[in-house]
């Protein structure tokens, strides 16, 4: 039942507007991945290319072994959860479960049996007569996956299917569609623009930009060694500087930049070109006030309480970049440091062209 | 302060009701009269009014002219404007705006000389027979209202709806029939009202294409009164507005019911 997605060099133009471009993407079977990226970035665009509502301005989309680009949408077999659960207003709860499978020739009988079922899973049985229109936000995205699961369908797809309930509630559903997906073993994409419920429910994550994907990769990979700037800013590489190495001793590296130098290990960062990005999280950058440490001379700013932390604005030879202090001891505005890069919340990046 | 009405509004609400009503009860007063000659109050009762209706040929042919008319013609309008209300919503982005606007330019134009116009085009121009030419007028007369009526009830509807059973498996088409339009249900009740009652009472577009042999209640009626000064024409009228209630009545009843029970 389980089916692989291969999007293949797919773009996509709204008139003459391109909003996509050359977005391949390969879903193996069972696996749920995640499309990522800011308001408009074209996370629906794709949803919409892969349901068949609307169609490729070249490339391919394959589901299994089937080809989907020619196929019209009622016949591609896909399960869809809306953001806005999409119910139909004038069935009941039940019907609205077994309206796939209606459309699939199942005799009521059976229709109803499996239709109860899937309610059941999603603990919404009692519920089964009611009207649509008298369920909360909770409950009809609930009668809306019972819907899109009960057809079994090779491909599931999400379009921010979380983003109109409260944030108690969007944890425990997202655990409970990670779960029903995990049991079912059903290819997925979901659309989201909220980071820490792709990362938390997905096997990859695709991380898109205005129409191209930026990083194709597990959370733990974006999140620790993303690929290019955009995704390093994406996942809260706040500060980004751009060095030159100017010694290299066995594996330690010697590098400046505007006039300051630092000293990273790769033994620590991993092969260290002669020409790269320093990408670091506030946490990443360790104030000191010692100030023969080796690390970016800079000047103190405006400090905010984070709870775990101060954070603190800080100017340098190189820019403006952001730091976390320790609670223990806050630091007043215009205080000499020194910023020392910590290797386990900061990564090297290739440089990019035009920089 | 308390929630009852201020004792102005009810004054005023109330003299609307008796404007409103004082036109129906004359009329109703004076098809009921005995007299030979329209009076109001009514002097002696009687129904003999209403049958002579029925004992008039010309009222009994005009009757069934108007109701054909009418049926055929909401049914047409309902044909046409339902599909295209629904596309001017479902594809408000990509069709132009003026798009819709289309369809309520024959409001715009003083019915008379939409009446005219179509004379003119249909009847003596394409040389279309009477009763064509009458359905032709009545379906593009109510037309803009089917579609701004239908319009109005689409316009609240959520398309993805439509995606959810077409990606369910359902095919279009029958998408639209069994998700789309039950939906819109209230929409299509009010507009096959509005629309037959509509043509049921125009006389400016049928002054123009009623011709002989062949003419619709409204103008049978100007005709009478101009020859006859009995309340036959009251009587008449009372009928029409029977006729008008029951039909809403029905398509309250059949289309309301079938739907739900689907
Ligand atoms: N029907 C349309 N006509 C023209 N442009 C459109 C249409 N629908 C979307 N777009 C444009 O295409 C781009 C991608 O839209 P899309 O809906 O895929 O974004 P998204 O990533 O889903 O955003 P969001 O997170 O806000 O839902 C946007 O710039 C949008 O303005
Ligand atoms: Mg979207």
């Amino acid at each position: 039942m389980t089916q692989p997605l291969d999007i293949n060099a797919v773009s996509a133009h709204y008139g003459t507007t391109k909003v996509l471009e050359d977005l391949s993407l390969s879903v193996q079977a069972g696996e749920l991945v995640s499309l990522l990226g800011a308001s408009g970035c074209g996370k629906t665009t794709t949803l919409r290319l892969i349901a068949g509502f609307l169609t490729p301005s070249s490339g391919s989309i394959r589901l299994g072994g089937r080809d989907l680009t020619q196929l019209p949408p009622h016949r591609r077999d896909i399960g869809l959860v809306f953001q806005n659960y999409a119910l139909f207003p004038h069935l009941s709860v039940l019907d609205n479960v077994s309206f796939g499978l209606k459309q699939r020739g199942v005799p009521p009988a059976e229709r109803r049996k499996r239709a109860m079922g899937m309610l059941e899973r999603v603990g919404l049985a009692p519920l089964a007569d009611r009207a649509p229109g008298a369920l909360s936000g909770g409950q009809k995205q609930r009668v809306a996956l019972a819907r899109a699961l009960v057809i079994e369908p090779p491909l599931l797809m999400f379009d921010e299917p979380l983003s109109n309930l409260d944030a108690k509630l969007r944890v425990d559903m997202r655990v409970e569609i990670r779960e029903l997906q995990r049991a079912n073993g059903t290819t997925s994409v979901y659309v989201t623009h909220d980071q820490e419920e792709a990362f938390s429910i997905s096997d990859r994550v695709a991380i898109m930009n205005a129409g191209r994907l930026m990083q194709f990769d597990r959370p733990e990979t974006l999140y620790r060694q993303p690929a290019n700037t955009f995704v390093a800013r994406f996942v809260g590489f706040e500060n980004i500087v751009p060095f030159k190495v100017v010694a290299r001793d066995a594996e330690v590296v010697t590098a400046e930049t505007s006039g300051m130098r630092i000293r990273l290990s790769q033994t620590a960062y991993g092969p260290i070109p002669d020409t790269f990005l320093l990408a670091s999280r506030p946490d990443g950058l360790q104030v000191t006030t010692d100030l023969s440490a080796k690390g970016l001379p800079a000047t103190l700013g405006l400090r905010t309480y984070l709870g775990r932390a101060y954070q603190y604005q800080c100017e340098t030879a190189a820019g403006h970049l952001v730091a976390n202090g320790s609670l223990t001891a806050p630091l007043e505005s215009g205080t000499q440091v020194r910023l020392v890069p910590a290797p386990e919340q900061s990564c090297i990046l290739a440089t990019e062209g035009g920089r | 302060m308390t929630d009852r009405p201020h004792p102005i509004l009810i004054i005023v609400a109330a003299l609307v009701y008796v404007f409103l009503m004082v036109p129906l009860v004359i009329v109703v007063g004076a098809a009921l009269s005995d007299t030979t000659y329209l009076t109001f109050p009514p002097q002696g009762l009687s129904l003999r009014w209403f049958t002579n209706i029925f004992e008039i040929s010309a009222f009994r042919r005009t009757i069934v002219t108007s109701l054909q008319i009418a049926f055929l013609g909401t049914f047409l309008a309902l044909v046409i404007g339902i599909p295209a209300a629904y596309a001017l919503n479902r594809y408000r982005v990509e069709l132009p705006r003026w798009l819709g606007t289309l369809f309520v330019l024959p409001i715009l134009v003083p019915e008379i000389v939409f009446g005219f116009a179509l004379l003119k085009s249909l009847t003596v121009g394409a040389g279309v027979p009477i009763f064509v030419a009458l359905l032709i007028g009545h379906t593009l007369l109510v037309l803009p209202y089917v579609v701004r009526v239908i319009s109005a009830s689409l316009a609240s509807f959520d398309f993805s709806i439509e995606e959810a059973a077409i990606s369910l498996g359902s095919a279009p088409l029958k998408t639209f029939f069994t998700i789309v339009l039950p939906n819109v249900r209230a929409g299509m009740i009010a507009a096959f009202i509005l629309a037959f009652i509509t043509s049921l009472n125009d006389v400016s577009v049928s002054l123009f294409l009623t011709g002989p042999g062949i003419s619709t209640l409204p103008i049978q009626i100007l005709a009478h009164v101009e020859q006859f000064f009995d309340p036959t024409v009251a009587s008449v009228s009372v009928l029409l507005m029977f006729l008008t209630v029951a039909v809403m009545a029905v398509v309250e009843r059949t289309l309301g019911l079938t739907f739900l029970a689907k």
